[in-house]
């Protein structure tokens, strides 16, 4: 795709992770209009808003779209209200890039917000067996440490991993996280605090693993042609890709809330593996590759995963994201920084907000106005992450 | 007290004479790939277009592909038992039907013995009881050497 057919993010917004206990239309608000005000557009000229669900607030979460149209204003513009997990954030920034590239909308809105509940996430209530997220909980108690705990678990013995490669994950994005007024957690973890946290799931412990926050992201996009004829251009960075891919048959690798796996019996396994052809298929969109990366927001529900995500997106080989860890090259000021923001680590995961705080994040690296988290000369940056039910999510920001 | 074994949840296993568990799923009469739980009653591979599924029992052993062990209770509708008693997690790999098969581990399964690729059995265990029943639920095993 060539560069006049990117879509330009032309504003910012986010609320700050945490457990406020409020409604989340009140923290996506917030965002929307931070988002807004950062892109010097009026709420009455935006012609699409495009919103991430939330699936443990009632009904205004299935419709979040029209939610927030209603909670800033009815203005008469379609909406759209996308879940897709984790994801969900880049199936909303999808709907809005597809509608300002189809010529339908000239600038779009797009929000994503949370109020978490305290502890695990559970399934939704009922009983209904037919449900494999409900299944998963009820027959064999597997949360979502579990599978985070069983995919560490696979990497020790694999590669070798330890216990102190994971806590060097979390060292590094807790002190990235210190610099960030959006983080929930601005606090630097010893090695010394780390071990002594209580085991979750084994191998991992409560701070290996994200905790589920109240948060909020917004980005204002626009089309080419209308980002041209704005008088100040200069903070304006691009999307050149999104990524929102979903397994190809047979996906041999355990994915949540699946209890089991395809069966590779009968077809071909395919050469790339689901996470593996999340950012591929962003690479080959906007004809980056991992290279000509600045830096990457990568999905750390566990500090283990952070570790398979440099594999995934390619920033090196199978097995050797711990030398890749220790040589400093992830840390701020090394070659390609991965989560500057601090990560999940520094925020906890807010759903629907979490995948377009990722891409906030990257374009405040790219306008060079991340201050003390600030990613030397960041040209290209690249966020991913994967939500349960085999959801991708990708997308790449560039200068 | 109970002494009656029930599954915990109909049509997902069957428990042998001697303990051991087998798993329902569904293979399809054209390409053979297997599914479990079988969830629909049409295979999932593209190419099959909607093939029907047998309903097999599938391999009752396989290669230990991961595990964990978890130390926090989890959230219902895990059937909580009171003191929260700790419980392993095992992804086993079948090796007739290639496909990754999630369970808990046995009761009294150490974990520090464990290693990827060890062969595991199923068997069938109490998951909780109710005042008329034992409900059970199978659960991931280190294979008997003999
Ligand atoms: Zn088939």
């Amino acid at each position: 795709m060539s560069a006049e057919q990117d879509v330009v993010v032309l504003g910012t917004g986010m609320h700050p992770w945490g457990k406020w206990g409020r409604n989340f239309a009140e923290y996506g608000v917030v965002a929307a209009r931070a988002a807004l005000q950062d892109a010097r557009v009026a709420w009455s000229d935006i012609d699409y808003l495009a919103a991430g669900n939330t699936m443990r607030n009632g009904y205004p979460g299935y419709v979040a779209g029209s939610t927030f149209a209603q909670a800033l204003g009815w203005q008469g513009i379609p909406v759209s209200s996308s879940f897709a997990a984790c994801a969900s954030g880049a199936v909303a920034l999808e709907a809005a890039r597809v509608r300002i590239l189809s010529g339908k909308a000239d600038v779009a809105l797009v929000v994503g917000a949370d109020t978490a509940p305290k502890g695990f996430f559970g399934p939704l209530p009922g009983e209904r067996p037919e449900d494999p997220d409900w299944l998963r909980f009820h027959l064999l108690g597997a949360t979502n440490p579990t599978y985070f705990a069983l995919y560490a678990r696979r990497r020790m013995e694999l590669y070798g991993s330890t216990e102190k490669d994971f806590a060097a994950v979390k060292i590094k994005n807790s002190r990235h996280g210190v610099a960030n007024p959006y983080a929930r957690y601005r606090k630097e973890f010893s090695a010394d605090e780390i071990a002594e946290s209580p085991i979750v799931a084994d191998p991992l412990r409560l701070v290996d693993i994200c905790a589920t926050s109240d948060g909020a992201a917004s980005v204002v996009l626009a089309s080419a042609d209308y980002a041209a004829r704005l008088s100040d251009r200069s903070r304006h960075v691009r999307i050149a890709a999104i990524s929102t891919v979903t397994p190809k048959y047979p996906n041999t690798y355990l994915d949540m809330p699946d209890i089991a796996t395809d069966s590779a019996v009968g077809s071909d396994v395919p050469e790339l593996g689901f996470r593996d052809s999340i950012a591929h298929a962003a690479y080959e969109e906007s004809g980056f590759g991992p290279e000509d990366l600045s830096c990457a927001e990568v999905y750390d529900l566990s500090t283990a995963l952070e570790l398979d995500w440099y594999e995934n997106i390619g920033l090196c080989a199978p097995g050797e994201a711990e030398s890749l860890l220790h040589s400093g090259a992830t840390t701020l000021g090394g070659k390609i920084p991965v989560n500057a923001s601090g990560g999940l680590a520094s925020f906890g995961e807010a759903i629907p907000a979490q995948a377009i705080a990722q891409v906030c994040e990257l374009a405040t690296q790219m306008r060079g106005e991340a201050g003390d988290r600030q990613v030397e000369n960041a040209q290209v940056g690249l966020s991913v992450n994967q939500g349960l039910f085999g959801h991708g999510s990708c997308v790449i920001v560039t200068r | 007290m109970a002494t009656k074994r029930v599954p915990a949840l109909e049509g997902f296993f069957r428990e042998e004479d001697d303990g051991t568990a087998r798993l329902l799923g569904g293979r399809c009469v054209k390409c053979g790939a297997s599914f479990f739980p079988m969830q629909w009653s049409f295979c999932r591979n593209p190419v099959c277009e909607g093939a029907p599924l047998d309903e097999v029992e599938l391999s009752h052993t396989g290669r230990l592909w991961s595990f964990a062990d978890n130390q926090f209770s989890p959230p219902p509708p895990y059937p909580q038992a009171d003191p929260f008693v700790p419980y392993g997690v095992a992804a086993v790999e079948l090796t007739a039907e290639r496909m990754v098969v999630l369970g808990q581990l046995a009761s009294g399964t150490d974990t520090k013995t464990l290693s990827v690729g060890v062969e595991m059995e199923l068997v069938v265990e109490p998951l909780y009881e109710t005042a008329e029943e034992i409900r059970t639920v199978w659960k991931w095993k280190v294979a008997d050497k003999s």
